[in-house]
């Protein structure tokens, strides 16, 4: 084991951004917290005034929060996904992704159950869910599996953050208050090691399933209505591929964005990319699979109630951004994979999969809600500025966690790159 | 209830009445046209057919009170459900506003308070004191007049009797002109409404789904010799 000053040394680049904060990042920070602290404005007044101050009506009673929730929650299954699947393969190339994948759990998870608040018509009673608990309710499911991923995506964070606040501790004697509490009297022994590996391993392995379990949830809450064209069986898988889907992709971006402001070009190489783009791949031409399925089966046998809404896609008034994400999700990013899994190829890819994937996610709820079962209730949508005010601050906001995360932690794991190489450096001699 | 679509005239005149017993909230013309307006009883039209052969079609549509609700089992906080009576009700103190009822209302009857509920100035002196009053961020329906049900069952109740058929009804079917709509107990095989819906000429709006609607309609243009 080299001593913490060595260590800090070496991972210079990753401890730099603890050190510093410049005019960027004040610039950066003031305006996301602008969109950010705006989105209160709106809701306070959305609060006060009654939910009519959004798009919303009859029939469409349900709208982009909705969609945002759908959408964070799906962007949460990044970490699940790239930080337990790919430390249980043992694939090495993934570990630099891993804490940023961790994070981008948390603060998603963060972000869309609170669109649920947003939606309520009496948000502060939002708590009555759980005290009146039925069982019999999708959206109690939702919440318990919710409430069950979002704790344990955050000790799944914490926990492998630990050994990298011991070092921060020692390293940055001013924030020595902050990270002596966070670091858990972690010093590195040989015990707390064994500890160590243990619970990662536990939590691997349990945060897999919670996390298929929270999107499978998610489609259930469409999926167990009687809307046209949202009583699928095929929902639930369709729900959690579009959901790693816009997870990798929202990591290919904050990656590509870290990478450049801090300089992390000697961490997060062509090469890990390159195979990230891999895995991207086949998730796109699963998501293609999928959304093929489940509108030809539609198409071709659906009932009257069910044509209707899949020709208001198709060729209807939401034809324009049907096609759009059909492009988006991908016409784009598939020659791109396929081709041309650069950086700069793969920045492109995964913006057009995220906007592309919420796109998706408006798709599945507002036209179902336009055109109900019975033709008499018709109606359209059109969001108000309160919808786009909260909307931008849910962005604004996750990406303000992040920059203020990446001041407080490194967001390249730094223990476990340091025990990869290890591993590949014996590895090495063994085979010399 | 049974509605009997021959003899609908689309006066409207129940959907007025059923405002005006159910205290229901002007929405205004800006706000109905955003799709804010409730009505606990509608009265949707259908025009069918071009010039000369041209056919208007008139459905009034209360709450079918399904015997199967899909609205009452997704709620998380039980603030809708199927009474004894058969009557599918809301608790406006226990609702959230999660509007998820709404969105599985197969017919599409549930209704949302998007705002505080307002009246004209001189509407206001106007108001039933027999039901309760919502404010914003709850959902509503119909309740095929709960408050009047409850009247007629004290009474019976204290006079020691049982209800007869035909003694209490709606609002919407009390003020009918041309007494197109009935009401009454259906598990009384006796009753009125008994009868009428086991008319060749009854059907009910979306029996595919199972959910059992409580609300019969006669289909126009058939008579009937039990009639």
């Amino acid at each position: 084991m080299i001593d913490s000053e060595a260590l800090a040394q070496k991972y210079s680049r990753v401890l730099d951004p603890l050190r510093r904060a410049g005019w960027p990042f004040l610039i950066t920070t003031g305006i996301l917290s602008l969109i950010f602290f705006g989105s209160f404005f709106a809701f306070g007044w959305q609060y006060y005034w009654g939910l009519g101050e959004t798009g919303m009506g009859h029939p469409v009673s349900w709208a982009f929060y909705l969609v945002n929730f759908v959408f964070f929650i799906g962007i949460s299954h990044a970490g699940a996904l790239v930080s337990a699947v790919l430390r249980i393969t043992h694939a090495r190339w993934g570990t630099p992704f891993g804490r940023i994948a961790e994070a981008v759990t948390v603060f998603a998870l963060a972000a869309g159950p609170a669109n649920i608040l947003f939606d309520l018509g009496r948000s502060a009673l939002f708590y009555w869910v759980a005290i009146h608990a039925q069982f019999k309710s999708p959206l109690l499911w939702d919440l318990t599996c919710i409430m069950t991923y979002l704790t344990v995506s955050i000790i799944f964070l914490y926990v492998l953050l630990v050994p990298d606040i011991g070092l921060l501790r020692d390293r940055f004697p001013g924030r020595r208050f902050l990270y002596k509490i966070l670091s858990f009297g972690w010093t590195g022994t040989e015990r707390q090691w064994a500890t160590m590996s243990k619970i990662i391993g536990v939590l691997c392995v349990a945060v897999i399933p919670i996390a298929v379990s929270v999107h499978t949830v998610v489609s259930w809450v469409f999926g167990m209505q009687t809307q046209p064209m949202w009583h699928s069986t095929i929902f639930a898988p369709y729900f959690v591929t579009g959901a790693i889907f816009s997870g990798i992709a929202t990591i290919i971006i904050v990656s590509i964005v870290l990478r450049k402001v801090y300089h992390l070009e000697d961490f997060l190489t062509p090469y890990n990319y390159n195979n990230m783009g891999l895995l991207l791949l086949t998730f796109t031409l699963l998501w293609a699979y999928f959304t093929f399925v489940e509108h030809l089966v539609v198409g071709y046998a659906g009932g009257p109630h069910e044509t209707v809404v899949l020709w208001s896609k198709l060729t209807g008034r939401f034809a324009p951004l049907f096609w759009l994400m059909i492009a988006l999700c991908f016409v784009i990013p598939f020659p791109i994979l396929v081709f041309r899994r650069t950086i700069p190829g793969l920045m492109i890819a995964s913006i057009c999969i995220v906007i592309g994937m919420w796109l998706e996610r408006f798709l599945i709820i507002i036209p179902s809600f336009c055109e109900p079962r019975l033709p008499y209730a018709r109606g359209f949508y059109m969001p108000s500025w309160v919808e786009w005010s909260m909307t931008a601050g849910l962005f604004a906001g996750f990406s303000l966690a992040f920059v203020l995360f990446s001041k407080f932690f490194p967001v390249v794991s730094i223990w476990e790159m340091e025990k990869e190489e290890k591993k590949h450096l014996s590895s090495l001699k063994k085979d010399v | 209830m049974v509605i009997d679509l021959d003899k609908c005239t689309g006066c409207q005149a129940c959907v007025v009445a059923c405002r005006q017993e159910n205290n229901i909230s002007f929405a205004g013309e800006e706000q109905a046209r955003l799709g804010r307006a409730n009505f606990w009883m509608n009265l949707v039209s259908e025009v069918k057919g071009d010039y000369p052969h041209v056919e208007m079609h008139f459905l009034p549509m209360p709450c079918m009170q399904c015997d199967h609700p899909p609205c009452t089992k997704v709620c998380p906080v039980e603030a809708t459900y199927k009474n004894p009576e058969g009557i599918v009700a809301q608790v406006y103190p226990r609702c959230i506003g999660v509007r998820m009822c709404i969105s599985n209302c197969p017919y599409t009857v549930r209704y949302f308070n998007w705002h505080e509920p307002s009246w004209p100035e001189s509407y206001k002196k106007g108001k039933n004191p027999d039901v309760y009053s919502r404010r914003k961020g709850v959902t509503e329906k119909c309740n095929f007049c709960i408050q009047r049900i409850r009247t007629a069952k004290m009474e019976a109740k204290r006079e020691k009797r049982k209800i007869k058929d035909g003694e209490v009804t709606p609002a919407c079917v009390e003020t009918c002109p041309s007494e197109a709509l009935y009401f009454g107990d259906l598990n009384d095989p006796g009753s009125g409404v008994s009868r009428l819906s086991r008319s060749k000429r009854a059907f009910r709006l979306l029996e595919e789904l199972g959910t059992e609607p409580k609300v019969f309609y006669l289909k126009e243009g058939e008579w009937d010799d039990r009639q």
